[in-house]
């Protein structure tokens, strides 16, 4: 049912590690930016595939998520500088607090409306989570305080006792490491009991049902699980680029997420990862030289969603399993 | 961080022995509807490469053109690469300023000079001015400070105001409601970006209603064609004049006089820069713009033009010495070049203190519509954040 | 005045989600590129106007030259799509918007183009002493009912409507009998793409033929045929009445209500905000009670 490629993943993962940060000690320091923007949206795509690609959710307002991310760095560092809602306990530069903040509001945001979405299905399930996403896009614009449309610079990255995020190396392998556990998380719950019946309800979800499966419970307790994962990759976000917008929430920032997603494999360990590098790739590449790179890119989309059913990882993944296990052709080809 | 250090003397030591060129990132909008805007800005700072000769002075200059997509965050992310992956030394461009805004530490923070060829957003010129960061337009509040003047002078007692919901919008608004002196009987916000509100039928209905003697809008880019077309359409020419800044210009008038719409012939617009200024830098950017693109620049080209100017000044008096950030400094305070608008002189903010026309819509005489000016609204004119701005 | 302006909207937006309800309810695609048509007609109609001078014209010309747009789109991308995963047709017809999006682009130029009406429809009508209204906009809605009409007729009282309803129930029965299935399809996403277009056409005059415009309505299109329940044209109709009428009274006369309870300054801040919301929460809230929208179709 699902496909894992252990020794495709430790190489991405290893690759990722050690060649951005390489790169950035012999002078190279935008590549790193790049990786660093990479492992995030690593995160957000891990957290959606979660529900997406196991549990056949098909949210299409994953951005807000990370958007409201961002906002709970933003809006207590804007106060610790200028002062308010000391009475709250919210002004603070304190990581400790962005860090459970974030997730705990993106929990609650993903239980409330989970709680709505999860009584449709299909189509009315895409439209609905997006419909969510652009209430808290709304919602955000419209206060002033933080900027509205224009956004909201971030003077001062979340504090740490010990480290410190404005070094771009420590930044990094925070986000590395959380990409790491968010992985780790994601691989655990779907191989427990709990995993099972999640990927069983996307299959058939009526025989569950009548096994005595309470099938809307399970979904809605990944679904919060996948939320508080995405506002996880908010926090690091907003602490990378240090300028959040309510732009971030758009629903071509879902899509994008969706494609990665997509692109890289559904249902699989490392797919989020492979596309996430994918997108990045193609993205930083293909508008260096053109600024019609949308294009392409749109081409591009259209023939992996076509012709691409397994995503990379699997192309990738058969490709290296078939140069690895077998001298002969005859025998490897058919794995 | 200290390689990145380390790596900038050396490209600073390099620059100097071997004349390597000077880098000037350019952040404008291609792509979406306002590119057109940007295009425009692309064009004129092409044109002042040319007239330059590509050369400051002895030093070679090079400009790197990226697109902000209309996006704060796309273009935070154009400047990063500008900074850190091509090294500029100068990021300039900017029609936005929410995008200016957000992209304003991405340059200042890591040395680099930033010049706004457009974008004047109040914060940038009071509380966050910086040493390093230059305009070569206005404050936002000016040009609409100007037209309120203008309202008062013509005895206006009550306007209804309409702009669309961002950083530049909130300044017009604020622009014109610190100098006019009647009545403002409602507002309207829109929504802006990339998904900008275009049907005003709504909010044009209500300004009927409200009874106000005048209309004062700020809708720049594309939003300006929709919108005067909506204005006349709904008849409401008679019953409540308009006044606009930023949205009648060498940008939307080709395509009005394309569809003909007459109605904007003789309607009044306030601006810093207009293409009858009669000064020699001004004739010769105006004339050889037409004969290269064909159409009348907008300001925003003029801006740009002046833009790569005021670099180019500062990077001669330098001698290309790219690692002296002070006598850079001082050299772009100066200000010591053509501009199109003529001479004028940088506050403490490093925004322009200079004169601000009322300028009508007329048919030059081949028959292409322009603007020309009718009067000098202020002289020497300095925006009104520049007191709170700690810098001296 | 102001209800005139919703239904105006309202009309637009049918013209719209009929086609995205009518190919998402016989050919189950799901069509995010469905507004680029919108778009791409009215770009059409925009640079057929400024040559040949003539509005009506251009717009009879440009009804089949979106029809065809729809058809070769049908052709060569979605085709391939039918019978796959709703998300893998969201995320290719996601590529088909950058795609129709950036090739426009590379057409047209960045700029929009204004798009001048003839004298006669330039106008104003006076209905009573405040109640003027510009003589377009009531073509416009004049134009929308047609429409939808002519749309009412089509599907209950033609044969190819007879199709179209038998195809939306059971796909195979019609093929079994002996009806050219894939000819069907085509002519339903082409019809899709001439309402869409159509509706481009009609807005133009008034906004401007621009590139993005199509990303400004594919989701107030979908929120109305989400509502309405999908597959439904009934459904369509009423929920783009409703959203229409409701996103412009809210734009309107939210801000006067909302001065009654709280300051002006707080009520100009939020107003724009809940009005722009206040469709999304419709949606949520008739989804949280009919999952299926207002009007779900019978049979599936």
């Amino acid at each position: 049912m699902q496909s894992h490629y252990p020794k495709l993943t430790l190489a991405v993962m290893v690759l990722l590690a050690i060649v951005p940060p390489a790169l950035y000690l012999s002078g190279h320091t935008f590549y790193l930016d790049v990786a660093t923007r990479l492992t995030i949206l690593a995160i957000a795509a891990v957290s959606l595939n979660l529900i997406l690609g196991y549990g056949g959710l098909v949210s299409f307002g994953h951005a807000a998520y990370v958007g409201l991310g961002a906002y709970a760095v933003g809006i207590p560092a804007y106060h610790a500088l200028y002062g308010g809602l000391e009475g709250w306990g919210l002004a603070s530069a304190s990581g400790l607090l962005h860090f459970p903040l974030a997730i705990a509001v993106c929990a609650l945001f993903a239980l409330i409306t989970g709680m709505v979405c999860l009584r449709t299905k299909g189509v009315y399930f895409i439209m609905i989570t997006m419909a969510f996403a652009q209430m808290v896009y709304y919602a955000i614009v419209s206060i002033k305080t933080y900027g509205g449309d224009d956004g909201l610079t971030i003077d001062s990255r979340s504090e740490f006792p010990g480290i410190s995020l404005d070094d771009p190396l420590q930044l990094f392998a925070l986000c590395y490491g959380m990409l790491v556990l968010c992985m780790w998380l994601v691989r655990t719950i779907v191989h427990s009991r709990f995993g099972m019946v999640l990927q069983g309800a996307k299959g058939n979800n009526e025989r569950l049902i009548t096994m005595g499966y309470n099938t809307y419970r399970y979904q809605l307790i990944a679904y919060v699980i996948s939320g508080a994962m995405a506002g996880l990759a908010g926090v690091l976000l907003g602490n990378f680029t240090t300028f959040i917008s309510p732009e971030m929430m758009d629903w071509t920032r879902s899509g994008e997420l969706m494609f990665m997603v997509i692109l890289g494999g559904v249902a699989t360990t490392v797919g989020p990862v492979l596309g996430a590098v994918a997108f990045l790739l193609i993205e930083e590449v293909l508008s260096t030289i053109t600024v019609y790179w949308q294009l392409p890119f749109g081409i591009l989309l259209m023939l992996v969603v076509i012709y691409s059913k397994g995503g990379l990882s699997q192309i990738v993944g058969q490709w290296s399993s078939k140069h690895s296990r077998s001298p002969k052709p005859t025998e490897g080809s058919n794995p | 961080m200290k390689h990145t250090a380390l790596a900038l003397a050396a490209a600073a030591l390099a620059g100097s022995l071997h004349a390597a060129p000077v880098k000037i990132g350019f952040v404008t909008t291609l792509t979406t509807g306002a590119a057109v805007i940007g295009k425009d800005m692309e064009n004129a700072v092409n044109l002042a490469m040319e007239h330059l000769g590509g050369k400051a002075g002895n030093t070679p200059l090079e400009v790197i053109f990226a697109d902000d997509g209309f996006k704060p965050e796309v273009g935070k992310q154009a400047t990063d690469r500008l900074v850190k992956q091509d090294k500029v030394d100068f990021v300039a461009g900017y029609i936005w300023s929410h995008i200016l805004l957000a992209s304003r530490k991405s340059a200042l923070d890591n040395g680099v000079f930033l010049i706004s060829s457009n974008a004047g957003p109040s914060q940038m010129a009071g509380s966050l001015c910086h040493p390093d960061f230059f305009s070569t337009s206005w404050q936002n509040d000016q040009t609409p400070m100007a037209l309120g003047e203008v309202l008062n002078k013509k005895g206006v007692k009550s306007v209804y105001i309409m702009a669309p919901n961002y950083a530049a919008g909130k300044d017009m608004v604020a622009g014109v409601e610190r100098s006019f002196k009647g009545k403002v009987l409602g507002k309207d916000l829109t929504k802006w970006g990339a998904d900008a509100q275009l049907d005003f039928s709504a909010e044009l209905a209500k300004a009927r209603e409200s009874g106000a003697e005048a209309l004062f809008v700020f809708y720049p880019g594309a939003a300006a064609g929709a919108f005067s077309k909506q204005y006349h359409q709904a008849g409401l020419a008679k019953v409540l004049p308009l006044y606009s800044v930023f949205t009648i210009d060498g940008i939307s008038l080709p395509k009005l006089q394309a569809a003909n719409f007459e109605g904007v012939l003789g309607s009044r617009v306030t601006q810093s820069w207009d293409p009858t200024l009669d000064n020699a830098a001004n004739k010769k950017f105006v004339t050889d713009f037409k004969a290269k693109f064909g159409t009348y620049p907008s300001f925003y080209a003029a801006q740009s033009y002046d833009s790569i100017m005021l670099i180019a000044s500062a990077v001669k008096a330098t001698g290309g010495n790219m690692a002296d950030k002070a006598a850079i400094r001082k050299a772009l305070k100066a200000a010591n070049y053509e501009s199109t608008r003529g001479k004028y002189t940088y506050g403490n903010n490093n925004i322009p203190i200079q004169n601000f026309y009322l300028r009508e819509v007329v048919k030059d005489g081949q028959g292409n519509w322009t603007t020309k000016v009718v009067d000098t609204v202020y002289t020497n004119h300095q925006d009104p954040f520049a007191s709170e701005c700690p810098l001296k | 005045m102001q209800i005139l302006n919703g239904l105006q909207l309202g009309l637009l937006l049918f013209l719209v989600a009929s086609g995205l309800t009518l190919v998402f309810g016989i050919l189950d695609f799901v069509n995010l590129a469905h507004a680029s048509l919108y778009m791409v007609g009215a770009m059409v109609c925009a640079s057929l106007t400024l040559s040949l001078d003539n509005f009506l014209l251009a717009v009879l010309l440009s009804l089949p030259i979106t029809a065809v747009v729809g058809w070769v789109v049908e052709r060569v991308v979605a085709r391939r799509l039918y019978g796959r995963d709703h998300l893998d047709q969201v995320l290719a017809t996601f590529g088909l918007i950058l795609v129709l999006t950036t090739g426009a682009h590379l057409i047209w130029g960045p700029q929009g183009i204004a798009v001048p009406l003839p004298q006669w429809l330039q106008g104003q009508v006076s209905l009573g002493e405040t109640l003027v209204l510009p003589v377009y906009r009531l073509v416009i809605i004049a134009t929308g009912l047609a429409a939808a009409g002519f749309l009412f007729w089509l599907v209950n009282y033609t044969r190819l409507g007879m199709l179209i309803r038998a195809g939306a129930s059971n796909r195979q029965m019609v093929s079994a009998l002996g009806i050219n299935i894939e000819l069907l399809f085509s002519v339903v996403f082409a019809l899709g793409a001439v309402l869409a277009g159509l509706a481009g056409m009609l807005i133009a005059p008034i906004t401007e033929a621009s590139l993005g415009m199509g990303n400004n309505i594919i989701i107030t299109a979908f929120v109305v045929i989400i509502v309405g329940g999908i597959g439904s044209m009934k459904g369509a109709f009423i929920a783009a009445m409703l959203i229409g009428l409701i996103d412009t009274l809210g734009r309107a006369y939210l801000d006067g209500a909302f001065k009654l309870f709280m300051t002006s300054e707080a009520a100009e801040n939020s107003a724009p905000a809940l009005s722009a919301m206040l469709i999304y929460i419709i949606m949520a809230l008739v989804l949280a009670f009919k999952p299926k929208g207002l009007f779900p179709p019978k049979v599936r």
